[in-house]
């Protein structure tokens, strides 16, 4: 597998601040990856700074193991889905798409042939001739998409391109994105702030905070085996337990996070490999598919709940909030967590 | 699909585009490439010639001779204040101000209209007939006011036809604002000057009342201000800004006028007349340029002023 | 004509008559210098008018010193405007993105020569060109003009670059062209109708300019100076007339043309003045 985007400690600063700092990744070639964080903490600047638009204060990035520092982005064999799809106003749908070819000297017919194939593998085919002004929003990004991969890049960057797309569209187009990825074969680079987004599309997925990077691993380890608090927080909910709690818990001062999935009510006698808490019920939220508990352990901290609906209406086993109740979970569900970050993967 | 084809640029050698490359690698080379045209242009045709102005300001003007020498004095600006000329000043000033006040009183009205009870079509049609009489020639118009105000002209033919002759003769015989006709009347200097700057009143008063959100003024009638008191309470001091920003053209053109006052009035010189009469016939640039330095300082000063009532913002 | 919510009330009465007598007060002068020249009198300021004809366009066509200046201030104009349109886009392009040490003061710079009086600049130009020993004639001019027109395409055009995504530049780059193409295929294109816009109101300022024309023109007669030496010397006022109306409409027609290119939330020249 040869690397499609290599970071070595590349750090970007504006003035004083530190958007990217001290980044390393490896990106492999035909991968899908997700650069995830909150916005602020670096996930965007990083997708400039492959395409070009920016430039690495310090560090190197190499794209397809050559150095890009200097390479102007018209120069790169990578292409931008951009977060507001930058359409052409001036310009109608296929010439939208065909600019790419057009700006590299590809001839007329060719280009046209080639600009009608993008608009059909985004099923736009017929659109060629409006103006971006009377498309949806979907069809905008179908554009986008089609006039990025027109130009046949060994790396697609996206920029949050399902930001602006209402809830239905946008989990139609997630996996629409994937299959296209799958079927093309080339690097997606796609920069979010939605972690089950990052989680249900990635091959991998690059966790961003504050410039750093707390963690990059598959969606599954990033869920089970967060390495860090912020991603434990991050991604998914957690219950970070920590202080003396912690070692009472679990005789060790480091702190833990447990997922409120792996809680379960008291039932039985208490195995071995179990841990048990109490407090009070202080609150339920019912969610269709699973309830959520919010338990008030004794030290004042807040434990929450959730348990999968199963069961058909099950009434006999409702719990009231004010009831004092027993939670329990196993020793091996229990994640060690570092506070600090741990650099680069 | 691994095999990527990517065509190689037909200008991928070409000068073009090593150029652009270059100003790619090179953004602070990109910005002086842009912005030394204009610099030089600016900073030596135009700053150059304040400068050069300025600086002949201290030359010494031969009363006898006629000559200019560059002997440096004070002489000529100790002379602004010589009663003739100071007179001038005053006469001008109180001109801009004059002029600078009514053009806000009747360009209220419209800019309110246009900002609060048109929309649509008939704002865009109140914008473009405000704009297109500021476009409209100056000199034009300027002459269209001596068609208007010439004796047996279009003012003289309404006066009679609404028998206002005894009023017209009453105005005009008020020391300081008439005269002996219209057109060589203060009077009818002023409603010129007034006349060719109030476009330049209305659109900011217009643009300061169009950010007034209408909820402010849902509020204050909520809160029982009957709609007089919404006017002075709340309408008028926010669209204080506006009034300070138009009176900046109207007060700063007018100060520099020389042409209006040529056209229309009595005789007495104005600062732009004596501006043009000290470097022309006279051919002391040296006091030219003395006098052109009031303007400057005057405007420096109103400036200062309507700077503290917001003007800047509204502009 | 539809009532929004902030003109449920109606407007008064004596606000009405204030507001659109404002805009007969504004109209009427002009519409004035369109009635006199078709008026059959040849000597006269009296009103009403005698009569309607064509005739004096024709004379005013056939006089030679008309059509030179004419021809003098067209020219200017047309130079004049180009050199602002090169030097306004170049300074848009500068100022409208990236902040460096003395932008603001730059941005003053170029507002200046139509902040202040046009007096000003103009005897300073004129005090300049003859310490340099330069003849005051066509080429002072343009100079003059060049500097008062440069922050009227500069506000059309930074007007347009602000509302214009700057993703759309990084997306052409993005997409192989570099800056000369990006510039050919999607910034002109876009600047396009604000670049005309502006080139049109700079036409009609410098097509119109006295003020600062008075002290650089020298020998030579621009079409504004023409008819002001014409008013002090009232002779063929029907002439007069024909071109005072001539230069009103190439003053007044491209206010229109620059109100439909720029139309769409951005004021055409709004703080510009003359």
């Amino acid at each position: 597998m040869t690397l499609a985007v290599q970071f070595s400690n590349v750090s970007r600063q504006f003035g004083e601040v530190k958007a990217v700092d001290r980044v390393s990744i490896d990106i492999q070639d035909g991968e899908f990856f997700s650069l995830l964080g909150p916005s602020g903490s670096g996930k965007t600047t990083c997708l400039r700074l492959i395409a070009g638009f920016e430039q690495p204060s310090t560090g190197s990035i190499r794209i397809h193991g050559a150095e890009a520092a200097g390479l102007p982005p018209y120069q790169r064999d990578v292409n931008t889905v951009f977060q507001d799809y930058a359409l052409f106003p001036h310009m109608n749908v296929l010439d939208n798409v065909a600019y790419g070819l057009k700006v590299k000297g590809v001839g007329k017919s060719e280009r046209q042939k080639r600009a009608e194939e993008a608009l059909d593998m985004v099923a736009l085919g017929g659109y060629g001739e409006r103006k971006p002004v009377q498309l949806s929003g979907g069809q905008r990004q179908r554009v986008a998409l089609a006039r990025a991969l027109v130009n046949r890049p060994r790396v697609l960057l996206l920029d949050e391109p399902l930001g602006a797309l209402d809830l239905k569209l946008r989990e139609q187009m997630q996996g629409e994105l994937k299959k296209l990825q799958r079927q093309l074969g080339i690097t997606f680079i796609f920069v979010t702030h939605d972690q089950t987004e990052a989680l249900s599309m990635s091959d991998r997925v690059a966790v961003f905070n504050k410039g750093r990077i707390e963690q990059v691993d598959a969606p599954r380890h990033l869920y089970m085996k967060p390495a860090t608090t912020f991603v434990a927080e991050f991604v998914g909910t957690s219950n970070v337990i920590r202080g003396d709690l912690a070692r009472q818990l679990s005789g060790n001062p480091q702190p833990f996070s447990i997922r409120p999935e792996h809680v379960r009510f008291a039932e039985g006698p208490l195995a071995s490999h179990e841990i048990e808490v109490s407090g009070l019920l202080h609150d339920i939220q019912y969610q269709g598919s699973a309830t959520r508990y919010e338990l008030k352990l004794e030290n004042g901290q807040t434990l929450n709940i959730s348990q999968a609906n199963v069961q058909w209406l099950d009434v006999s086993k409702q719990h009231q909030t004010g009831q004092r109740i027993s939670a329990r979970w196993a020793r091996e569900a229990m994640i060690p967590l570092h506070d600090n970050v741990v650099g680069g993967a | 699909m691994n095999s990527v084809t990517v065509p190689q640029t037909p200008a991928s050698g070409s000068p073009l585009r090593r150029f652009s490359n270059l100003l790619y690698r090179r953004p602070n080379l990109y910005l002086s490439l842009l912005l030394v045209p204009p610099l030089l242009w600016f900073g030596a045709i135009y700053l150059g010639s304040l400068l050069t102005l300025l600086w002949q300001g201290f030359y010494t003007f031969d009363d006898f001779t006629m000559a200019v020498t560059p002997d440096l004095t004070l002489a000529n600006f100790t002379a602004l204040f010589q009663p003739s000329n100071f007179d001038i000043i005053l006469r001008t000033l109180s001109m801009a101000i004059v002029v600078s006040i009514a053009s806000a009183i009747v360009a209220f009205p419209i800019a309110y209209y246009m900002a609060r009870y048109t929309s649509g079509k008939t704002k865009a049609f109140f914008y473009i007939a405000v704009m297109m009489p500021m476009w409209a020639s100056y000199i034009v118009k300027a002459y269209a006011w001596t068609l208007l105000l010439a004796k047996g002209g279009v003012a003289q033919w309404f006066v009679q036809h609404l028998g206002l002759e005894p009023v017209l003769q009453l105005v005009l015989g008020i020391p300081g604002v008439g005269g002996s006709t219209l057109s060589t009347s203060h009077l009818g200097r002023f409603m010129v000057f007034v006349y060719i700057w109030l476009p330049f009143m209305i659109l900011p008063i217009q643009a300061s009342l169009e950010r007034l959100p209408p909820s402010l003024l849902q509020a204050s009638a909520d809160l029982g201000a009957k709609p007089r008191q919404t006017f002075m309470q709340v309408i008028l001091p926010l669209s204080i800004p506006g009034i300070a920003a138009g009176s900046i053209f109207t007060f700063s053109l007018t100060l520099g006028d020389f042409i209006v006052p040529q056209l229309v009035g009595p005789p007495g010189y104005f600062i732009g007349s004596m501006v043009y009469a000290q470097q022309g016939a006279i051919g002391n640039m040296p006091m030219a340029a003395a006098f052109t330095l009031v303007p400057i300082v005057l405007i420096a000063i109103y400036l200062s002023i309507v700077k503290r009532l917001g003007a800047f913002d509204a502009l | 004509m539809r009532s929004d919510a902030s003109s449920q009330d109606r407007a008064s009465l004596g606000l009405r008559i204030a507001a659109w007598g404002g805009l007969m007060f504004l109209h009427f002068p002009i519409l004035i210098i369109f009635l006199y020249a078709f008026n059959t009198e040849d000597a006269a300021f009296s009103f009403p008018p005698k009569g309607f004809t064509l005739k004096w366009i024709g004379v005013a066509f056939s006089r030679p010193d008309v059509l030179e200046a004419i021809k003098l201030s067209l020219q200017i104009a047309a130079i004049a405007t180009l050199i602002a349109m090169v030097l306004g886009t170049l300074a848009s392009a500068a100022l409208y993105r990236r902040d460096f040490f003395g932008k603001q003061g730059i941005s003053l710079m170029l507002i200046l020569p139509i902040a202040l009086p046009g007096i000003i600049t103009g005897i300073a130009l004129l005090a300049t060109f003859k310490t340099l020993g330069i003849e005051p004639g066509m080429f002072t001019i343009i100079v003059g003009h060049a500097t008062f027109c440069v922050v009227i395409v500069y506000n059309n055009v930074i007007a347009r670059l602000r509302r214009t995504s700057y993703s759309l530049i990084e997306a052409s780059m993005d997409l192989g062209a570099d800056g000369w193409q990006t510039f050919r295929y999607i910034v002109l294109p876009n600047l396009g109708s604000a670049l005309l816009a502006g080139g049109m109101l700079a036409f009609a300022l410098s097509f119109d300019e006295i003020i600062v024309t008075t002290f650089t023109a020298g020998h030579e007669r621009t079409l504004p100076l023409w008819l002001l030496n014409q008013l002090s010397r009232p002779r063929d006022v029907p002439v007069t007339n024909v071109v005072a109306m001539l230069v009103m409409m190439v003053t007044m027609l491209p206010i229109l043309g620059a109100y439909y290119l720029t139309r769409g939330g951005e004021s055409v020249a709004g703080s510009g003045g003359k």
